[in-house]
């Protein structure tokens, strides 16, 4: 019997273990064969399940290890399951995993935690397999939370830093407010059902065994969940300090794989969200809220890693934005393409943060173009592609998006004219992006300029692949592919005729964005400062995030240590109850104090005493003779 | 077989005495061994115990004082299984773990960690109430003598607190226990102890509620509960590190094992009662606790108030009257054993090395000793309840089991589920001081107040590995555990159900 | 049996001497003569109820009692030698070593 699903989890625990127990006496070699191997093992599993899958016409692969905790007729049980969605997140994981792993052993090369690094990766990898192969929701849970704490890990990868340690218990703490909203959203399915198994989830929701109140409590707890992982509103700030890991790391965990496991979330579990349009308002307004607010902010940044994390952050707002629309497949659709396009916008920065020794400011860029040109024209292409310009992957699945906003039963106007103007905005700052760094004259300090380098293939390689993927990507037909599991909304009557003029549209704006990228940006980059001028405190909120971090640390942070170290520990602990304490005992001590007279050692004092005593004793006893 | 396990350690104290003062390395040796093998038996017996029934098992009742119907009456059931196993593995690496911390009186600590032991685990396998009170009290005293000879600067301000706390509460026990014998002898003319015969003792509300909170108060400062917790930090800093393990690891889990074999079931009807108040505190314990962890500087003082918090847990899972949550009160108590335990011992690895526990002396131990750096960072993702560690599965199960009870509930009562759902903060507060805890211990630039370090002793690594061992097995696999424990559990919760008014919820 | 009563007023009153003694004196020695003598007067008073109730018991028990105060001079009078030697000293009042 062969155990495909299992073999495709167990690879890169392997690879962590092997790594992390030996790593630094293996040697790098060694290290880089298994730590990149493995992987690429794993994916070719993970194709040959797929296979086994479509072989069988979509019927779902189980293989159920063991029981986790049993309770009389009732127990939870580990079982991996795999149907096309998550074939789908499979294939990404594993797919793109395996390439950023071999773009690393480039990037990471001569690194003194060069094991370690490898070993966390891989632990990443089988964290994020295990969320996407579990079959009830508590094995995605083990998944869920252990992803998160090899994001932490590898975050804070530069442990000597504090800013970089902190920015990993930032993910950590921000990750588990959501988390607890997970827990709760748990439970009260389990309360409900009985099951955690999301099939059988899934299941019930169909047969109306969950009443739409449950449905609707249940969706909005474990989206805020989502809101953690996938870093919506308002549990984003820790992504973009998340950018203080290793620049790979951001393209895996912090764009391609991890940060859309909420988005995994909700369409795995579609049953539930199909039973409450309430939750699906709520997923859609947050979704566009935060596509919106991300695409502002990072029109203003300058750290050219900053600009992609805020990126990341708004187009997870479109995923969610789909997912609140009802369309499920077209969000999963994004998630995939966006996959393509922002691993390869990453590491396309990564390479040019390599060629310019660190350098992660885009003031101090420029003109890279010709220095770097295999980067320059993957990450052109990139960038194309999260604009949305046809026929590359962004336009394909951005515009279904926009579509199903506009014309699905559950979209509405205000959304899609929000996401109108987000997808513009997109354009125009991911273009800015690309003159500010490659295409304006040099800005480049004089030193940095000169040992300007091209990466090595094994970074190149990985880019130009993942050029070709966004390039093509949109042309996989991911909800078509899903549509049995996922329906898509029906579309609004009298709104069929739409689709259309909408392409048109959204290309015009993706074209808008780019040629105002090109006015603003494109020579002496003037204009802009101008109008940065011009709205000079829009700019400066925009700078600073809207003070999000400040709001959360004034209002969330101060207070609660407040509390705890003013009000509990010198009020309710000290003073109340040692006080308490200390008075009983000082009472003790006083009455022992004045009664300690008597006893002055005195033999016939205390012969006396007794005599006392007794007649005293004697004269109470003798009316009862 | 069980009556070897139970006075091994005894025995060991009694053979102490023949070996000569100066011998330290023999008797560290002897001390070890007895424990070691304590350890294997208890596994023997664990692996050995039938699943399928809540009977007691290994049981032995012979007359103490039969006039007045005490018996010596020991037996293994579900509820004391994982407790007696975690305690046998707990003794050899404490013993081991004191090593190089004791160099002086070393004769006498080890005597008096082996007495501990013997009471410890008496009053776990005590199933008459007689003489569970007696080892209850007998525990003090070794504990007593070990915080206030080998302990801190403030060690007897910190003894007196401990043992005072845990006097007072005490003395209620001992008079709710004379009452209780009184009554029965009272009612049938057969002076009897057995615990078994006092539940569903059949005392009018009235008597059950006085009888209940005399348990109640002492139990919930062992515990401890808060606003009953002070006593606690301040023994923990002061007493060396092996005493804080004994303390964190084994005794606070007598107050929740009090709770589930005689406090509640005894009482089933004032526990009703008493329930809201109970379930309350056990959230405020949580949240209290963590809250208070995440402003000390002493890192001793953090895993002390952490242990308040997770013990909140043992109390909302017992409480919920679910049996996933009795279940996971249980696994919690045995995870918490292991956790903190750990923790404990790690907090005493680096203060032998640095002679410090301030926080802010610390700094970057990742880079100065890896493999130290490692072990914390895997005791402090069980304590945050990581999933597929022991932290997780006992949190995680507590908690469902509190949030079903509370789910069923709710057509008649809103406040379990509330108080549930508030509980679950504590997941976030756990990851707020734990890691700010590691983050500032291991991360950051590298510095110690004495430097160079040496590395972890492969004794430390040793201890450490079947510490961790025993967190991840418990994490990935708790399945044969609470099989053995099932059984027991359901027990006391039909116990429980039985008070509840009919009509009420399953 | 008319002088039972004077006998036990006698009793009566070789206690109360004693006790006296033992509260006035200022001299170990002399308080432990006291001693004695209280012990007599208890004693006698026991011989008295003894006859007049005819009981063996209360016989058997004086002479147990006499066994005892013997052993008690045995142990005490060596005690006040020792610590008359040890303070050159028999005043109870040199002995506060017990003051609270």
């Amino acid at each position: 019997m062969t155990l495909p699903l299992t073999t495709i989890v167990l690879l890169p625990l392997l690879g962590f273990l092997v790594n992390g127990l030996l790593g630094p006496r293996l040697g790098t070699r060694l290290v880089t064969v298994v730590g990149c191997g493995l992987p690429v093992l794993a994916f070719l599993v993970a194709v040959g399940a797929v296979m086994q899958l479509e072989a069988g016409d979509g019927a779902a692969l189980v293989e159920t290890l063991f029981t986790w905790a049993p309770f009389g007729e009732r127990s939870l049980d580990v079982a991996l399951y795999l149907d096309r969605l998550s074939a789908v997140m499979v294939l990404v994981v594993t797919g793109v995993g395996s390439l950023i792993h071999i773009y690393s052993v480039g990037y990471m090369k001569g690194d003194e935690g060069y094991a370690r690094y490898f070993a966390y990766l891989n632990l990443f990898l089988f964290f994020m397999l295990l969320l996407v192969l579990g079959r009830s929701l508590l094995v995605l849970f083990v998944g869920w939370e252990g992803v998160g704490l090899a994001s932490y890990l590898l975050i804070g990868f530069w442990f000597d830093d504090p800013a970089k340690a902190a920015a990993g218990k930032k993910a950590f703490i921000t990750n588990r407010v959501g988390d607890a909203g997970f827990l709760l959203g748990m439970f009260v399915l389990y309360a409900a059902l009985g099951t955690l198994e999301m099939d059988a989830v899934n299941a019930a929701a169909a047969d109306g065994l969950l009443p739409a109140a449950t449905a609707t409590l249940v969706g909005v707890l474990l989206f805020v969940g989502a809101t953690g992982k996938s870093a919506q509103i308002p549990l984003h700030v820790w992504l973009p300090d998340a950018m203080a890991g290793p620049t790979p790391v951001s393209a895996l965990i912090h764009a391609a794989t991890m940060v859309t496991a909420g988005v995994y979330l909700v369409a795995r579990l579609a049953g539930v969200y199909q039973l409450s349009p309430e939750a699906s308002l709520v997923l859609a307004v947050v979704g566009v809220a935060t596509a919106f607010f991300a695409a502002t902010v990072a029109l203003v940044q300058t750290d050219i890693k900053k600009v992609l994390a805020y990126s990341t952050v708004s187009q997870l707002g479109f995923m969610v934005l789909a997912l609140g629309v009802g369309a499920h497949g077209v969000a999963v659709f994004h998630l995939v393409t966006h996959a393509f396009f922002k691993a390869c916008l990453f590491l396309g920065a990564g390479s040019v943060i390599h060629a310019l020794g660190g350098e992660q400011d885009l003031r101090r860029m420029g003109g890279l173009a010709r220095r770097i040109p295999i980067t320059f024209v993957t990450f052109a292409v990139a960038t194309a592609a999260i604009a949305g310009l046809p026929p590359l992957a962004g336009f394909f699945s951005k515009d279904e998006i926009l579509w199903f906003a506009l014309a699905g039963e559950q979209g509405g106007l205000l959304l899609f004219l929000v996401g109108a103007v987000t997808a513009f905005l997109t354009s125009l700052y991911m273009f800015r992006l690309l003159w500010l760094a490659f295409l304006t004259p040099s800005r480049m300090a004089p030193e940095v300029a000169a040992h300007v380098h091209e990466s090595p293939r094994s970074m190149t390689g990985v880019l130009v692949v993942l050029a070709l993927l966004s390039a093509l990507g949109g042309f996989i037909a991911v909800p078509h592919y899903l549509e049995g599991l996922l329906p898509l909304p029906a579309v609004a009557p009298g709104r069929a005729a739409w689709h259309l003029p909408l392409a048109l549209f959204a290309v015009a704006l993706a074209l808008g964005g780019l040629a105002a990228a090109r006015h603003l940006f494109g020579g002496e980059a003037r204009p802009a400062a101008a109008l940065a001028a011009r709205l000079a405190t829009l700019h400066r909120v925009l700078t600073n995030k809207y003070y999000v971090d400040e709001l959360y640390e004034g209002f969330i942070h101060r207070p609660l240590v407040w509390v705890a170290d003013r009000v509990l520990l010198r009020v309710v602990d000290r003073l109340l109850m040692d006080g308490l304490l200390h008075g009983v005992a000082s009472l003790a001590r006083g009455s022992a104090r004045a009664l300690v007279r008597v006893q002055n050692g005195q033999l016939q004092r205390y012969g006396w005493l007794v005599l006392v005593g007794l007649g005293a004793g004697l004269l109470w006893t003798w009316p009862h003779v | 077989m069980l009556n070897w396990v139970l006075f091994l350690p005894l025995l060991g104290a009694l053979g102490l005495t023949v070996v000569p003062a100066h011998r330290n390395d023999l008797t560290r040796g002897l001390t070890l061994a007895v424990m070691g093998v304590q350890f294997v038996l208890a596994a023997w017996l664990y692996g050995q115990f039938q699943a399928a029934t809540g009977a007691l098992q290994f049981e032995t009742r012979i007359p103490w004082i039969p006039q007045w119907g005490v018996y010596y009456h020991v037996g293994l059931d579900g509820l004391n299984l994982l407790l007696v196993l975690l305690t046998a593995f707990l003794g050899p690496l404490v013993v081991a773990g004191a090593f190089s911390a004791i160099t002086t009186g070393v004769r006498l600590f080890y005597a008096m960690v082996l007495v501990l032991q013997f009471a410890m685990v008496g009053t776990f396998l005590a199933q008459d109430l007689f003489l569970f009170y007696v080892f209850w009290e007998a525990m003090l005293i070794p504990m007593f003598l070990i915080i206030g000879i080998w302990g801190g600067e403030r060690r007897l301000y910190a003894t007196f607190k401990f043992v005072l706390y845990t006097a007072f509460g005490s003395i209620l026990m001992l008079a709710a226990v004379i009452y209780i014998a009184y009554t029965v002898y009272t009612a049938t003319g057969v002076p009897s102890f057995a615990i078994a015969d006092l539940y569903r003792g059949g005392w009018s509300l009235e008597v059950q509620s006085l009888l209940l909170a005399a348990f109640a108060l002492s139990f919930a400062v062992k515990v401890p509960m808060v606003p009953l917790h002070t006593w606690l930090p301040d023994a923990h800093v002061e007493a060396p590190t092996a005493g804080s393990v004994i303390l964190a690891g084994v005794l606070l889990k007598m107050g929740t094992y009090g709770f589930l074999k005689l406090g509640l079931p005894m009482f089933p009807e004032a526990a009703l009662l008493f329930r809201p108040v109970l379930m309350t505190l056990a959230v405020v314990s949580i949240i209290y606790g963590a809250l208070l962890a995440l402003v000390q500087e002493d890192i001793k003082k953090i895993v002390a108030y952490s242990s308040i918090s997770h013990l909140g847990y043992v109390m909302l899972g017992l409480v919920s009257y679910d049996l996933m949550g009795i279940q996971g009160g249980i696994i919690q108590m045995v995870s918490h054993g292991l956790i903190s335990g750990g923790l404990f011992l790690m907090v005493g690895m680096i203060y032998e090395r640095c002679h410090s526990r301030d926080l802010a002396h610390y700094g970057g131990l990742a880079r100065l000793l890896p493999g130290y750096a490692v072990f914390f960072m895997l005791l402090t993702l069980a304590s945050v309840g990581l999933p597929s560690t022991s932290g997780f599965t006992g949190e995680f199960l507590a908690l469902l089991g509190a949030f079903n009870a509370g789910w069923a509930e709710l057509p008649h009562a809103t406040w379990p589920l509330a108080l549930a759902a508030t509980a679950v903060l504590g997941v976030v507060l756990g990851a707020l001081y734990m890691l700010r805890l590691a983050g500032r211990l291991l991360f950051g630039p590298a510095r110690a107040p004495h430097l160079p370090l040496a590395g972890l002793s492969r004794r430390e690594g040793a201890i450490l590995t079947a510490l961790v061992a025993a967190i991840f097995l418990i994490g990935l696999a708790p399945g044969p555990m609470l099989e053995k424990t099932e059984a027991s559990a359901l027990e006391i919760q039909s116990i429980l159900n039985a008070a509840r008014p009919a009509g009420g919820t399953p | 049996m008319a002088d039972t009563g004077m006998l036990l007023a006698l009793a009566a009153l070789l206690f109360t001497i004693g006790l006296v003694g033992i509260l006035v004196r200022r001299n170990l020695l002399v308080m432990l003569m006291f001693l004695e003598l209280m012990l007599n007067g208890v004693l006698l008073s026991l011989a008295i109820f003894t006859a007049h109730a005819g009981s063996a018991a209360g016989a058997v028990l004086i002479f147990l009692a006499f066994v005892v105060a013997a052993a008690e001079v045995a142990i005490a009078v060596p005690l006040v030698v020792l610590l008359a030697r040890r303070r050159r000293s028999l005043d109870p009042g040199a002995y506060m070593d017990l003051r609270g």
